[in-house]
C-alpha cells in the first residue's frame, strides 16, 4: 500500500498577504459592502417587530386573536383583526399556483435533462428564462383583462375578481424556478446510477422513476419549497385578478384576498404613519416575513444534505 | 404476457412517458407564445409618438407614459449607480478576501441567499420605514432607488460571484507569482476576466428592478404625476405602477392604454436582454 502522501494546499491563494496599507483599507470597504446584507436582514426583522408590537399594544389585539381570528376588517367600527382570511387567500393561490407548475415544471425537467438533444435544450431554456422575466404585473394585466373573461365563458358564475385566473398566472410565472432548480437537482445526479440501470436492462422511464428521482429528490423538494415561498410573496398578479375581498372560503370562483395583496391595498390608500391602519400592513407583512423565510432556510437545508451525497 | 411482449410494453411506457414530457415544454411555449400575442395584439396600436410623449390624463385616448418611462429610467438608473459598485464589493469579499471557514463569511452567504428569496413588498416596507420616515426622503426616486438596491443587491452579488468563481485560479497564481499583491491582483486579472459575466448578471439583475413594482408601491409611489422628475428628490412614477393603475380602472380606453404601456415595458426590458445576450456570446468567442 502506498504511503498516505500529505495532502496539496487547496488553496494557495490564502497565504497571500495583503501587504500595502491601502490594500487593508480596500478589504475593510469590500468587509462592510458584504455587511450591508446582515444590516438589511437585521433592518427587516426590526421594522417589521416594533411596527408589529405597535400594532398588538395599540389595538390590544393578542397574538392568539391575531393568528386564530376568522375576521379581517380593520376598517369597521367594530375592526376585527384575524389573519386567517388573508392566509386562507394566500394558501388558495399558492396551492392553485402549485397545481399548475408542479407537474409541468419537473416534466420539463425532466424532458430538459433526460431526453433532450442539445440543441432543444439549448432553445428550450431560454425561452423558460424569458417566462421568468416578464414582470408580474404583465401576468396580473393578462389575468384580469384576458384569462378571467375567458374562464367565465366556462364557469359562468366566476365573479370578475377571483382566485382561479389569479393562481393560474401564478403558476405560470413560477414555472420556470420549478423546472430549473429541478433540472439542476436532476442533473446532479452521477451519471454512473444511470449506466447501472441501463446495464440491467431497464427503459428509460424505469431509469428516471426508480434511479434518477428519488435520488434528486432532496433537491427537487428544495426546488418546490423555494416556488411556493415565490407563489406566497407574489404581490401585483394576485392583487390585480384575484381582488381584494378578505374571505375564508376554498371556493376558486370567489373574490378573496392575500396577505401581500392587503398590504398593496392599504398601501394605494395613503395611510397617516402611525395610524392603525398602517400599522396592520406591518403585523401582515411580519407574518409574511416568517413564513416565507422559513421556508427558504428549509429548503436550503434540504439542498445542503443533498449536496453532501455526492461529493 | 410472453417476456418479448413485456418488454415491448415497458419500452412502449417509456416512450409515451418522453411524449409527455415533451407536451409539458410545448404547452409551455405555447403559454408564453400565447402570452406575448394577446399583449402585443392588444397594446402594439396604442403605442403611437403621442402616447410615448404625454402625461397621464383624466381621458383615457389623451394619457400617456412620459412621466412614467422617466420615471423608470431615473429609478432604474440611481439604483444602478448605488448598487452595481456596493455588489460587486461585497462579492469581491466574499470569493477572493475571505478567510476559510470563517464563521462570519459563511453566516453572510447564508444570510445572503435567504435574503433573496424574501418577498419584494417586505423590502418596500422596510424602505417605507428606514429611508422614507427615518432619513425623510419622502417619496422620492432616491427613496425608490434605495429600496430597489437593497432589493437587487442580494442577486447582483450572488451572479458576481459565480462570474469571480469562473476565473481559473492559475491567472491569481500566475498574478501572485510575477509579485502583485492581492489588489493587484483583483483589480488588474480577476475583475476584468470575469467582467463578461459580472455585466450580464448585472443587467439580468437590473432588469429585474425595470419591472418590480411592489416595494415602489408600498413606499408611496404615485400614480398621477404630470412632470419628469428632474432630480433625485422628486416625486415619480414607474411603468409597471401606471400599468397597475390603468388596469384597474373600469374603462376599456384605460385598459388599452395599460396594454400599450405593457408593450413598452417589454420592448424596454427586450433591448437590455439582448445587451445582456450579446455580451456573453462575444465572452464566449474570445
Amino acid at each position: 500500500m502506498a504511503k498516505a502522501s500529505p495532502a496539496p494546499p487547496t488553496r494557495p491563494v490564502d497565504g497571500v498577504p495583503t501587504r500595502l496599507p491601502h490594500e487593508r483599507v480596500i478589504r475593510a470597504v469590500c468587509f462592510l459592502c458584504a455587511a450591508i446584507s446582515i444590516a438589511t436582514t437585521i433592518g427587516i426583522i426590526l421594522t417589521l417587530g416594533t411596527q408589529a408590537v405597535e400594532f398588538f399594544t395599540k389595538t390590544k389585539v393578542s397574538l392568539g386573536e391575531f393568528l386564530t381570528g376568522t375576521e379581517w376588517s380593520p376598517n369597521f367600527l367594530d375592526p376585527k383583526f384575524g389573519v386567517l382570511p388573508l392566509v386562507c387567500g394566500t394558501l388558495l393561490i399558492t396551492v392553485g399556483a402549485c397545481v399548475v407548475a408542479v407537474p409541468l415544471g419537473l416534466l420539463t425537467a425532466i424532458y430538459l435533462a433526460e431526453y433532450a438533444q442539445p440543441q432543444v435544450r439549448r432553445i428550450v431554456k431560454p425561452v423558460l428564462e424569458l417566462l421568468a422575466g416578464i414582470p408580474t404585473v404583465v401576468y396580473g394585466y393578462v389575468a384580469l383583462i384576458h384569462l378571467t373573461p375567458l374562464l367565465r365563458k366556462v364557469i359562468p358564475d366566476l365573479q370578475i375578481f377571483n382566485a382561479l385566473s389569479g393562481s393560474i398566472v401564478v403558476g405560470i410565472m413560477i414555472l420556470p424556478l420549478v423546472s430549473s432548480l429541478c433540472e439542476d437537482a436532476i442533473s446532479a445526479v452521477p451519471r454512473g446510477l444511470r449506466e447501472g440501470g441501463y446495464g440491467l436492462g431497464s427503459t428509460k422511464l424505469e431509469v428516471t422513476m426508480r434511479i434518477v428521482l428519488p435520488s434528486a429528490l432532496s433537491g427537487i423538494m428544495a426546488g418546490f419549497i423555494l416556488a411556493i415561498s415565490r407563489a406566497i410573496g407574489e404581490t401585483m398578479a394576485v392583487s390585480l385578478a384575484a381582488g381584494q375581498r378578505p374571505t375564508l372560503t376554498t371556493d376558486y370562483r370567489q373574490s378573496i384576498e392575500t396577505m401581500t395583496a392587503y398590504i398593496v391595498q392599504v398601501s394605494k390608500g395613503d395611510t397617516p404613519s402611525g395610524s392603525v391602519e398602517s400599522l396592520t400592513v406591518f403585523a401582515v407583512g411580519a407574518a409574511l416575513f416568517v413564513v416565507t423565510f422559513s421556508l427558504n432556510i428549509l429548503a436550503q437545508w434540504l439542498v445542503r444534505k443533498y449536496r453532501k451525497v455526492y461529493v | 404476457m410472453s417476456p418479448t411482449g413485456y418488454r415491448k410494453f415497458r419500452k412502449f411506457k417509456s416512450g409515451l412517458f418522453g411524449a409527455l414530457c415533451m407536451f409539458a415544454v410545448l404547452v409551455a411555449a405555447a403559454v408564453l407564445i400565447g402570452l406575448l400575442w394577446t399583449i402585443f395584439q392588444g397594446g402594439i396600436g396604442k403605442v403611437t409618438p403621442q402616447f410615448l410623449t404625454s402625461f397621464p390624463s383624466r381621458l383615457p385616448n389623451q394619457a400617456g407614459v412620459k412621466a412614467a418611462i422617466y420615471g423608470s429610467l431615473w429609478v432604474v438608473g440611481l439604483t444602478a449607480v448605488i448598487s452595481i459598485p456596493i455588489g460587486i464589493a461585497a462579492a469581491v469579499y466574499l470569493e477572493e478576501y475571505k478567510i476559510r471557514d470563517s464563521k462570519l463569511s459563511s453566516f453572510i452567504q447564508l444570510n445572503i441567499s435567504n435574503l433573496a428569496g424574501v418577498p419584494s413588498i417586505v423590502y418596500g416596507l422596510l424602505g417605507l420605514e428606514v429611508f422614507v420616515r427615518a432619513a425623510k426622503l419622502d417619496r422620492s426616486v432616491l427613496a425608490g432607488a434605495l429600496t430597489m438596491s437593497l432589493l437587487i443587491l442580494p442577486m447582483i452579488i450572488i451572479v458576481t460571484q459565480e462570474a469571480l468563481r469562473a476565473v481559473p485560479r492559475t491567472i491569481r497564481e500566475a498574478s501572485y507569482g510575477l509579485g502583485a499583491t492581492r489588489w493587484q491582483t483583483i483589480r488588474f486579472q480577476v475583475i476584468p476576466a470575469a467582467l463578461p459575466g459580472i455585466m450580464t448578471g448585472i443587467i439580468l439583475s437590473l432588469s429585474r428592478a425595470i419591472g418590480e413594482s411592489a416595494p415602489l408601491i408600498t413606499i408611496g409611489a404615485v400614480t398621477f404625476i404630470s412632470f419628469t422628475p428632474n432630480s433625485p428628490a422628486s416625486k415619480f412614477t414607474v411603468l409597471p405602477i401606471q400599468i397597475f393603475d390603468w388596469t384597474s380602472r373600469p374603462q376599456k380606453g384605460f385598459q388599452e392604454a395599460a396594454a400599450g404601456a405593457i408593450v413598452v415595458l417589454i420592448a424596454l426590458l427586450l433591448v437590455l436582454n439582448s445587451a445582456a445576450i450579446l455580451i456573453r456570446a462575444r465572452a464566449r468567442r474570445m
